[in-house]
């Protein structure tokens, strides 16, 4: 293999490593939000994934515009994570975090049913938004979906920077997540600031699986594995930190990838795992987590 | 009723200290009753006399084996494992490669896989046990997942997808227990001994230790209680007892295929931890009978089935959040509420 192909090579593994990495980041992300809000593991978030590719599939199968689709399916899997809170963990007399955790494991059961009832077994998939073309960048072949998810990534974390420290519900979900009795004695409404995090870590799982689908395709089965895609991810930059689930989602990403290209296609996942353990055993509190003094 | 030393757990919340020594008392009378109860699930192999019937009854009496290990784990220790299956898994290959491919005898087994899956649980218990909050959650998912994909793959060695074929059935001479109710004393033994071992870890100093760290670590360290040490111990116990359950598994089946072993598994172990009622030691008997009874009565609802066991998870934790087990508490607490 010459230096240019390998150089290639190497490019396009990261191209598709980078694209792999910004939807474990926008898992991470959703998975965070939850994480800072209640305290607890949220097990649905890789279901509201699977949810939006399996929704956005359906409703294209229908005629519908691609893009029109996606919409559709992002908004249907918001108001799904808005229901879930509501019906679920409102109604909590005593939200512990673990009782919240164990919660949500029969939601993503119960999501993975209802998803498996209606819209049926098999995989589903729709075309990219550029249909399926394939870029050439410097001699590696991109798909320009690749591109779309980078990018639609960005923004969401350019959005959720930007209603985090500019707006006034985001101020109140940070200050919750910051102390929860503080925040409700300065007359923030805790049970809300609840239900926004699930309306966002909803949102941004529905987002994922709109985009991801094109490329991976989904069925109802799938919502775990790449659950447990974001959770790693997620403790990998620092569980609850919004910047640390970009990082750890790339490096997962990176990781994974480059594992499959240069070790094995079949060892990849364990590969991927016995760095991220020895990272994570190496920086207990995650690649940008800071270690916290604990208050008595 | 509140007491000063109720505490506000981080993991498992609010901790009602009195409702906790009087299930300590309660405890006490535990013995005789497990033992009495044991005795009586003695008679399933002389009652049931099919097969099918015996054959649900050793696979309630393994799951009983890694229910109420994780049980210990997350309910009294406070610490989630996601890699229960693993260790299972772990357990069930070691056993099975013992005397499938290196032709040894199948008693080794039993033996041989606690050992593997202490070891491992070891191997990942130092670096993340260390830690607070969910870093063994994390640890052992990575564990699980890694696991997963060596099952599946090291095919030489495990069958690879089409699972591990020609286990030897345990054998007391040329007497092998290749029947269903022929195996079935032996992982009777073995679950009584494991419930036996469980009851006494939890009213032992162990076992105190791990439920005043569960209620509060800084409280815990702060009396000389060496908090890693002990939830160490307890983690190493449970993964060694799933990997004797895997044993029992892959002696009882001849067979092991990977896809029992992935973390979906392990989380439903979780699941039935909390269905039956977590850090109630009747929980776990109350979950291992979930596990195993639900997919055989809920399959004439087919596609239904899953549905139904997620939604009905979902109502048990909204009603009783302290599981099937604390069904009895939540009850008599409503009717001590809105008593006429």
């Amino acid at each position: 293999m010459s230096a240019g192909s390998a150089g290639a090579t190497a490019l396009q593994l990261f191209f598709a490593g980078v694209g792999n990495g910004a939807i474990y980041a926008l898992i991470a992300l959703g998975f965070n939000v939850i994480f800072k809000s209640t305290g607890a593991l949220n097990f649905a978030q890789g279901e509201w994934v699977m949810l939006g590719g399996m929704i956005a599939a359906a409703v294209i199968a229908s005629h519908a515009a691609i893009w029109a689709g996606c919409l559709v399916a992002v908004v249907i899997v918001a108001a799904v994570g808005l229901l879930s809170e509501r019906l679920i963990v409102a109604p909590l007399k005593r939200p512990a975090p673990m009782l919240i955790t164990l919660l949500s494991i029969g939601l993503a059961i119960s999501t993975k049913s209802v998803v498996m009832l209606v819209l049926g077994k098999d995989p589903a998939g729709y075309p990219g938004f550029s249909g399926d073309a394939v870029l050439n960048i410097l001699g590696a072949r991109v798909p320009a979906q690749t591109l779309w998810i980078i990018g639609i990534t960005l923004a969401f974390i350019v959005v959720a920077h930007v209603f985090f420290e500019r707006t006034i519900l985001g101020k109140s979900l940070r200050a919750v997540a910051a102390d929860r009795d503080a925040a409700s004695l300065v007359g923030i409404n805790v049970q809300h600031s609840v239900m926004w995090s699930f309306v966002i870590g909803a949102l941004a799982g529905g987002i994922a699986g709109a985009i991801i689908t094109p490329q991976t395709f989904t069925s109802y089965d799938q919502g775990g594995l790449i659950g447990f895609k974001g959770f790693s991810a997620a403790m990998l930059g620092g569980i609850g930190n919004l910047y640390g689930a970009l990082v750890g989602g790339l490096v997962l990403g990176l990781l994974e990838t480059f594992a499959a290209g240069y070790v094995s296609s079949h060892f990849k996942d364990a590969v991927a795992f016995i760095v991220l353990l020895i990272i994570l055993f190496a920086l207990p509190s995650g690649l940008l987590g800071r270690s916290e003094a604990e208050r008595v | 009723m509140a007491k000063p030393s109720d505490a506000v757990d981080p993991i498992a919340g609010p901790i009602n200290t009195a409702a906790r020594d009087e299930r300590g008392r309660a405890l006490m009378g535990g013995r005789s009753l497990l033992f009495i109860f044991w005795l009586a699930l003695l008679a399933i192999p002389l009652v049931g006399l099919n097969d099918y019937l015996v054959s649900l009854g050793t696979s309630f009496l393994i799951n009983l084996i890694l229910i109420a290990g994780l049980n210990v784990l997350i309910g009294y220790c406070g610490q989630i494992s996601l890699g229960h299956a693993g260790f299972y898994g772990l357990g069930a290959y070691a056993a099975g490669i013992l005397s499938a491919k290196l032709g040894l005898n199948p008693w080794l087994g039993l033996p041989v896989a606690c050992l593997v899956s202490a070891i491992a649980a070891l191997v990942i218990g130092i670096p993340a046990l260390r830690l607070k909050g969910h870093y063994l959650a994390m640890a052992t998912l990575g564990f699980n997942a890694i696991l997963a994909v060596l099952f599946d793959q090291l095919v030489s060695w495990t069958g690879g997808p089409n699972g591990l074929l020609g286990v030897k059935p345990l054998a007391f001479g040329s007497f092998a227990l290749s029947s269903q109710a022929r195996i079935f004393p032996i992982v009777w033994l073995c679950a009584g001994l494991v419930m036996f071992a469980l009851l006494n870890l939890i009213q032992s100093r162990v076992g105190r230790a791990i439920r005043a760290i569960a209620t509060s670590q800084i409280a815990a360290d702060s009396l000389g209680i060496d908090a890693f040490r002990y939830k160490l111990i307890v983690f190493v116990l449970t993964a060694g007892m799933a990997g004797l359950a895997g044993s029992l598994y892959v002696e009882s089946n001849l067979y092991a295929s990977p896809e029992s072993f992935g973390f979906s598994s392990s989380i439903l172990l979780v699941a039935m931890v909390a269905l039956g009622g977590w850090g109630r030691y009747g929980g776990a008997i109350l979950g291992a009978l979930i596990y195993t009874g639900a997919p055989e009565l809920l399959r004439t609802f087919q596609d239904a089935q899953l549905l139904i066991f997620g939604a009905g998870m979902i109502a048990v934790l909204l009603f009783f959040p302290g599981g099937l087990a604390g069904a009895g508490d939540s009850i008599a607490c409503l009717w001590q509420r809105y008593r006429p």
